[in-house]
């Protein structure tokens, strides 16, 4: 009842949503004029939109299986791409990416072009035919296409080691801003992040996921664009930036030959705080091989390809031609962020490092910078740093460290612009990185839930009690995540790069063979899965213990590894044994066309 | 051959030419980035290799997922595979 109009009135609904959150930066704004502490209006902004969420996640409640692990179907395309672009872009597109550019330039930029190319391998290679197939969950597809449990399990195991790595460092960017924006310790916040996430997803599944999500791009998108407009404009780099920093790009290369880049010593990194960095490779220039590049970029492509939980999203459309064009709007929805990240990094870091704008501390003397006012706080948020190290009493820019959280969360604060600002890009970081938790949550317990306990252990259960299982699964996993998050030990852009390279390892191409050769089968799904995890997972262990690695690749690429065993192992094992049945062969051949059925049933 | 069999090898068509522009887009142009970087053509005064990875193949993969879009729903109404619309 409700639902069905809901469905007409999105536009409205969500232009409503947009008109009063805009309504309410206004009165925050206004409120600080009035004299209202910045602690205050912190807290406003991130309590505030978990409400609006949570109050979202209640009115999604269902009991229906088709709306708890696919919304029913019947997400439109342009709003499912808004969705999916919420899904993707994590805490650490929103707080991290933009520092990492900052420090690594060129080289990092890799990501931006890995992240979007992804896309066309998704649409191409995967999601329409993955939403003829009908299924609920990514082991789903594999299982029935390949048949077998052994299949399905290998799965359930690659989606599980992959999204949980990336699910770990969500939460724990949930933690990092609530605890900034709360004033509460990290360990307790992370908690309170679990606890959002949950009231988001555990009451309406796949169907509250999607409107919350859309939601939460909203809140991000303007969190995102509108502070760098705002800096530009105040810089007088330009009121559009992204067509508009030739000259500021220029500059920083001119300052950066200018400054040149000192290698500080052993004994002297060693005393700046763990998590913090300085600036030490060329903002724009080409400044690493092109094989490092590349390699990184083809993991991400490959990644974004074989993650369960942005290709379940493709799921809940209500056509295949719709999940085909949901697909480029989602690319257009990231663009949006990804194009504007560079321009952040460049942005906050002429402001920094040019002695001719007020902004500018290099070159400063180092008891000044240590008496600005957003030194102090971000110092003490163990975000900034500096030393002496040559003692000659002025800040070099070798002697200037800052955390990569710092380039989203500070740059506000030190163009100077009001606290509200501030405030908002909190409430952005907040969506993103919850909406992302969301999705790989829901993406852990759907699979554990209905291919593991429903498929395998006990088909006989009904609706009732397999939704049952599925949250207190959520449940589970959340605050498996949650305990490891509070734990702190790993970054929050390594182990999403890692995830990808998991994901990319064990899964591209078991899922896009699956599609695209009928000859495929199930053995050699099941090597290409369990020994390209395995691959993957020797390599990246060997080279974090000391070992020397070949072909260039890295930590963060050791999918190239197991993607290219996992190829060969299940080419070689589908070829040695028997082809797929007439029925399978059939099954890929109504998979490849958009009308008819689709090949699982609606409640399956 | 059959419809079915005539509608896959035109969409198979369509995958190879995609997939041989994104290539170019993420992979080709980035084999150059110092002869891109030494490129007098500078888009808004970016060099062409910075343009390039923060800009110029997002742009492209945004373009190009639409036209692939398109292109398949003519691929799937030439040879009647559309779907009803219900959804």
């Amino acid at each position: 009842m409700i639902k069905g109009k809901f469905i007409d009135n999105l536009p409205k609904v969500y232009g409503i949503y947009t008109g009063g959150f805009i309504g309410f930066i206004i009165l925050m704004a206004i409120a600080e004029q009035m004299g209202m502490s910045a602690k205050a209006i912190g807290i406003s902004f991130v309590v505030f939109t978990i409400a609006i969420y949570a109050i979202i996640g209640w009115l999604s409640r269902t009991l229906q299986m088709d709306a708890y692990y696919v919304a029913g179907r019947q997400v439109p395309t342009v709003f499912n791409g808004m969705a999916t672009a919420a899904d993707w872009m994590s805490g650490a597109s929103f707080v991290a990416m933009a520092g990492g550019i900052y420090f690594k330039g060129y080289g990092y930029m890799a990501l931006l072009v890995g992240w979007t190319g992804g896309y066309i391998l998704v649409s191409t290679l995967l999601a329409p035919y993955l939403r003829k197939f009908g299924c609920y969950t990514v082991p789903d597809f594999v299982g029935t296409r390949y048949g077998g449990n052994a299949a399905r399990l290998s799965a359930v195991l690659v989606l599980t080691v992959a999204s949980f790595t990336y699910v770990t460092a969500q939460i724990n960017a949930t933690g990092t801003i609530a605890s900034v924006a709360l004033d509460i310790p990290f360990k307790i916040a992370v908690y309170v992040g679990l606890a959002s996430i949950l009231l988001c997803s555990m009451l309406g599944g796949m169907r509250a996921v999607t409107w919350t999500q859309v939601a939460q791009y909203i809140v991000l998108i303007i969190a995102y664009l509108l502070p760098v407009f705002w800096i530009s404009s105040k810089m007088g780099a330009g009121f559009f930036p992204h067509l508009m920093l030739g000259d500021e790009v220029a500059r920083i290369a001119e300052l950066e030959s200018q400054f040149g880049f000192v290698k500080n010593s052993a004994a002297d990194l060693a005393t700046v705080p763990k998590g913090l960095a300085g600036i030490t490779k060329a903002h724009s220039s080409v400044n690493g091989t092109n094989w490092g590049f590349i390699s990184l970029a083809i993991c991400m492509m490959a990644g974004t390809a074989s993650l369960p939980h942005v290709m379940m999203r493709y799921f809940t459309t209500p056509s295949v031609k719709s999940a085909r064009r949901s697909v480029a709007w989602s690319l257009l929805f990231i663009f949006i962020l990804y194009s504007t990240a560079p321009m952040l990094a460049t942005l906050s870091k002429l402001s920094l490092i040019d002695p001719t704008l007020s902004t500018g501390i290099i070159g400063k003397s180092i008891a000044e910078v240590q008496a600005i006012d957003w030194y102090q706080n971000w110092n003490q948020a163990n975000l900034m740093f500096v030393s002496d190290f040559n003692g000659n009493g002025t800040l070099e820019l070798n002697e200037f460290f800052m955390g990569g959280k710092a380039v989203v969360l500070a740059t506000p604060e030190i163009a100077g612009l009001p606290y509200v600002i501030s405030g908002l890009v909190a409430a952005g970081g907040m969506a993103a990185a919850m909406s992302t938790a969301d999705g790989l949550v829901l993406a852990i317990a759907n699979a554990l839930s209905h291919d593991l306990y429903y498929k395998i252990i006990d088909p006989k259960a009904e609706a009732a009690k397999r939704l049952i299982v599925a949250r207190v699964l959520l449940v589970l996993i959340g605050f498996a995540g949650a305990t490891i998050a509070a734990m702190g030990i790993q970054g929050i852009l390594g182990s999403v790069i890692w995830a990808f390279d998991f994901a990319m390892s064990g899964l591209f191409f078991p899922l896009v063979l699956g599609v695209w050769w009928k000859r495929a089968n199930g053995p050699g799904a099941v090597a290409g899965m369990l020994l390209g995890l395995a691959a993957g997972t020797w390599y990246l262990i060997w080279v974090r213990t000391g070992g020397a690695g070949f072909l260039g690749i890295t930590q963060l690429t050791f999918g190239i590894v197991g993607a290219s065993v996992s190829l060969v192992s299940m080419v070689v094992v589908s070829l040695l044994t028997k082809a797929p049945d007439a029925a399978t062969q059939n099954m890929i051949d109504e998979l490849r066309i958009p009308s008819g059925k689709t090949i699982l049933g609606k409640q399956h | 051959m059959s419809n079915k069999a005539k509608h896959w090898e035109k969409t198979r068509g369509l995958l190879f030419v995609t997939l041989a522009i994104w290539f170019v887009f993420s992979i080709g142009i980035f084999f150059f980035g110092t002869e891109m970087e030494a490129s007098s053509f500078r888009p808004f005064g970016y060099p062409l290799s910075y343009y390039m990875t923060c800009q110029g193949s997002l742009l492209a993969f945004v373009i190009l997922n639409f036209w692939f879009a398109g292109r398949q729903e003519k691929i799937d109404e030439e040879f009647g595979f559309t779907e009803r619309e219900d959804g």
